[in-house]
């Protein structure tokens, strides 16, 4: 976020006379008109945060007063639950493979798009419809689709003499199974990457020609350069994302034989963990201190893509260091 | 050496080509989705599938079900029914006049086979559950949760675009901040807050933070509203207008488009929403399409057909809302994309 976006305008000058009162009255409808949010954050946001802390020192299942515990349920988090470890290492998995492959994907078709083909509109609704439709029902369908014996992908598969894996009922093609899945809705980093690329000014690419560069020097010293905020934004969201995962593996997976997160726990994401802790155990206390070490980890992570976005990523206007 | 207009042509029949590929990727799990909801259950789970629902004629003999074959009965192809099986010779029928019997090998026939859609599997997936009442709380949800954000997040982009105050700078990084806040760490707290004042099992923690605004939408009604000149807003001033009749009656006028695309996200995100749904609605009575969805994909899993119809029933209204408001659903992404 640059800070001059956000900063507010400057109205003309105010008659001198009474610039206090118009001042404050101005400041009062401010806060009037930002009230829902302000009581809003502190009911939803700010309160909560504070007392998700404050459970996650203590055992408390609902029904019983909590009990605090000091650091307990971040000391079996490190050093006592193998589950804990198994699913930050699902969900790293998925999103070391899954959000550079959207990434690539993604941009390889606004790249694709932007080459001044016939029906632009077309081909963007039709990319972009998956986006739109997500959730239960999309992953239901593709629960049928990875059917290891009667799904469409096996088949297709078989037609170029490839024995297809058992997919989602499988330890090891389950997650890779949910990569393929997210892969199918690309279209909505695409569309992101497209109206970058339509901001690009065709004026650096005539210069860039004129001096002899070709398409791919084009490619890498103009638009991935100057696509670079997108880009960076595009991976934000993305570690964010991941890290939320949780409708295609519960809609798969909960009332599947192998049971939420399964088979063989190999579907076991963060947020499932998460959620199995606080709403099918009740160990609310538990839960919470996931959440909070979710929270320093998307932290973490954002602030290192943050601080390290000053090698690579490109604002117009500013200069590198 | 081919000339530039050539390697042109060549260029974006190529781009084409991959776009198109592109496409059939995209599209065909839809249209598997929309074949299998109009095929038999026998039908659904074949090896190779079936790309258009075809099935066995059955026809009723004597008030028994038999199958239609395509055999050779005196040297006549002809369409005759299978009654009776014993060992590799069967016993076929006449369907117009039962009383007309041969006896053949079954191998020397192929089964009849017609081709039907069964568009009664839309009708059987709404009535095997409660599929209108799901729709109607998920309705109730979809419409307040929409209009509590349009006021709240109207009225808050407003305070933040057209006033100064003390502390907004930092309270509007404190908003766009939130974006980045995962949810789960406000989730446990909130969730026994609702249960503790009694709204667990009810539409209100669905449907009441909708009216404290959200950081999205805020951004994105503010980025709006920052490009709209203040000289109305000054004139309207000038003619005695308060805070109030300003924003009514000159900034909303002028903010159709971004108002529609904050509705048409709204209405999206409460129709596909899960989470929130599924830990906070346990009667059946209160539940959503989506949760039911779910419900019926869990009790459903042997009969394709049916699951297929009822996720294709769920997946027309976002459709159909993206194909009337396209251009309103990419304006969103970009504005709110590129801006962020």
């Amino acid at each position: 976020m640059k800070l001059e976006n956000i900063k507010l305008r400057n109205n003309s000058a105010k008659p001198a006379s009474q610039p206090m009162s118009m001042r404050r009255r101005e400041a009062l409808w401010g806060y009037i008109f930002i009230s829902p949010w302000l009581i809003g954050f502190v009911i939803f946001t700010l309160g909560p945060m504070i007392a998700s802390l404050l459970l996650s020192l203590t055992n408390y299942n609902i029904t019983t007063p909590p009990v605090f515990i000091q650091l307990d349920n971040y000391i079996k988090l490190f050093t006592g639950d193998p589950r804990f470890w198994h699913s930050l290492g699902v969900t790293v998995k998925f999103a070391l493979i899954a959000i550079p492959l959207n990434l690539v994907f993604g941009f390889v078709l606004a790249l694709l798009l932007n080459q001044n083909v016939p029906g632009v509109a077309f081909w963007r609704t039709i990319y972009y419809l998956p986006s739109v439709i997500a959730g239960v029902a999309v992953a239901i369908l593709w629960s049928l689709i990875f059917n290891p014996r009667f799904g469409i992908l096996n088949w297709l598969l078989s037609l170029v003499g490839i024995d297809g894996p058992g997919w989602l009922a499988s330890p090891d093609w389950a997650v890779p199974a949910l990569i393929i899945m997210s892969l199918w809705s690309v279209g909505g980093g695409m569309i992101i990457y497209l109206s970058g690329l339509q901001s690009i000014p065709t004026a650096f690419y005539e210069a860039a020609e004129l001096d002899g560069a070709n398409a791919l020097q084009r490619l890498f010293y103009i638009t991935i350069p100057l696509m670079s905020p997108v880009i960076f934004y595009n991976l934000v969201i993305g570690i964010i994302g991941t890290f939320q995962y949780f409708t295609e593996v519960y809609v798969i997976t909960a009332t599947a034989d192998t049971g939420l997160g399964g088979p063989l726990e190999s579907t076991l994401f963060y947020n499932v963990y998460l959620y199995s802790n606080a709403f099918r155990y009740l160990n609310m206390g538990y839960a919470s201190a996931l959440a909070w070490v979710l929270f320093v980890i998307v932290l973490v992570l954002t602030l290192l893509v943050f601080r390290s976005s000053a090698l690579w990523v490109y604002y117009e206007g500013e200069l590198r260091r | 050496m081919i000339g530039k207009h050539t390697q042109d042509l060549i260029n974006r029949i190529m781009v084409l080509i991959l776009l198109f590929i592109g496409m059939v990727v995209v599209v065909t799990p839809l249209v598997w989705m929309m074949v299998s909801a109009l095929k038999s259950q026998d039908a659904v789970n074949t090896n190779p599938p079936q790309w258009i629902p075809t099935e066995q004629i059955k026809v009723e003999i004597n008030g028994k079900d038999a199958f239609l074959y395509n055999i050779e009965a005196d040297g006549v192809l002809r369409q005759l029914a299978l009654i009776n099986k014993e060992g590799s010779i069967g016993t076929f029928v006449n369907p117009d006049n039962p009383e007309e019997q041969y006896q053949l090998p079954v191998a020397s026939g192929s089964r009849a086979t017609r081709v039907y859609f069964h568009w009664e599997n839309f009708v059987l997936a709404m009535t095997k559950v409660p599929f209108a009442h799901y729709f109607l709380n998920t309705m109730i949800i979809v419409v307040f949760g929409t209009l509590g954000t349009l006021v709240s997040c109207v009225l808050v982009a407003y305070g933040f675009s057209r006033f100064r105050a003390r502390g907004f700078n930092i309270l509007f990084l404190i908003l766009l901040s939130t974006v980045m806040l995962p949810p789960q760490v406000t989730l446990i707290p909130t969730f026994i807050l609702f249960k503790k004042i009694g709204w667990y099992d009810t539409l209100y923690p669905l449907i009441i933070p909708a009216f404290f605004a959200n950081a999205w939408d805020v951004f994105l009604l503010r980025q709006f509203f920052m490009t709209l000149p203040t000289e109305l807003d000054d004139a309207a001033r000038i003619d005695g207008a308060g805070p109030f009749q300003i924003l009514w009656h000159v900034i909303l006028p002028q903010s159709y488009p971004v108002i529609a695309t904050v509705t048409i996200f709204s209405v999206l995100y409460a129709w596909n929403d899960f989470y929130a749904p599924l830990i906070y609605l346990q009667s059946e009575s209160h539940w959503t399409v989506a949760l039911g969805l779910q419900a019926f994909n869990a009790v459903f899993t042997k009969q394709g057909h049916l699951l297929m119809a009822a996720s294709a029933l769920m997946l027309i209204p976002p459709v159909l809302l993206f194909f009337f408001a396209q251009k309103l659903f990419i304006q969103g992404v970009v504005v709110s994309g590129i801006k962020g």
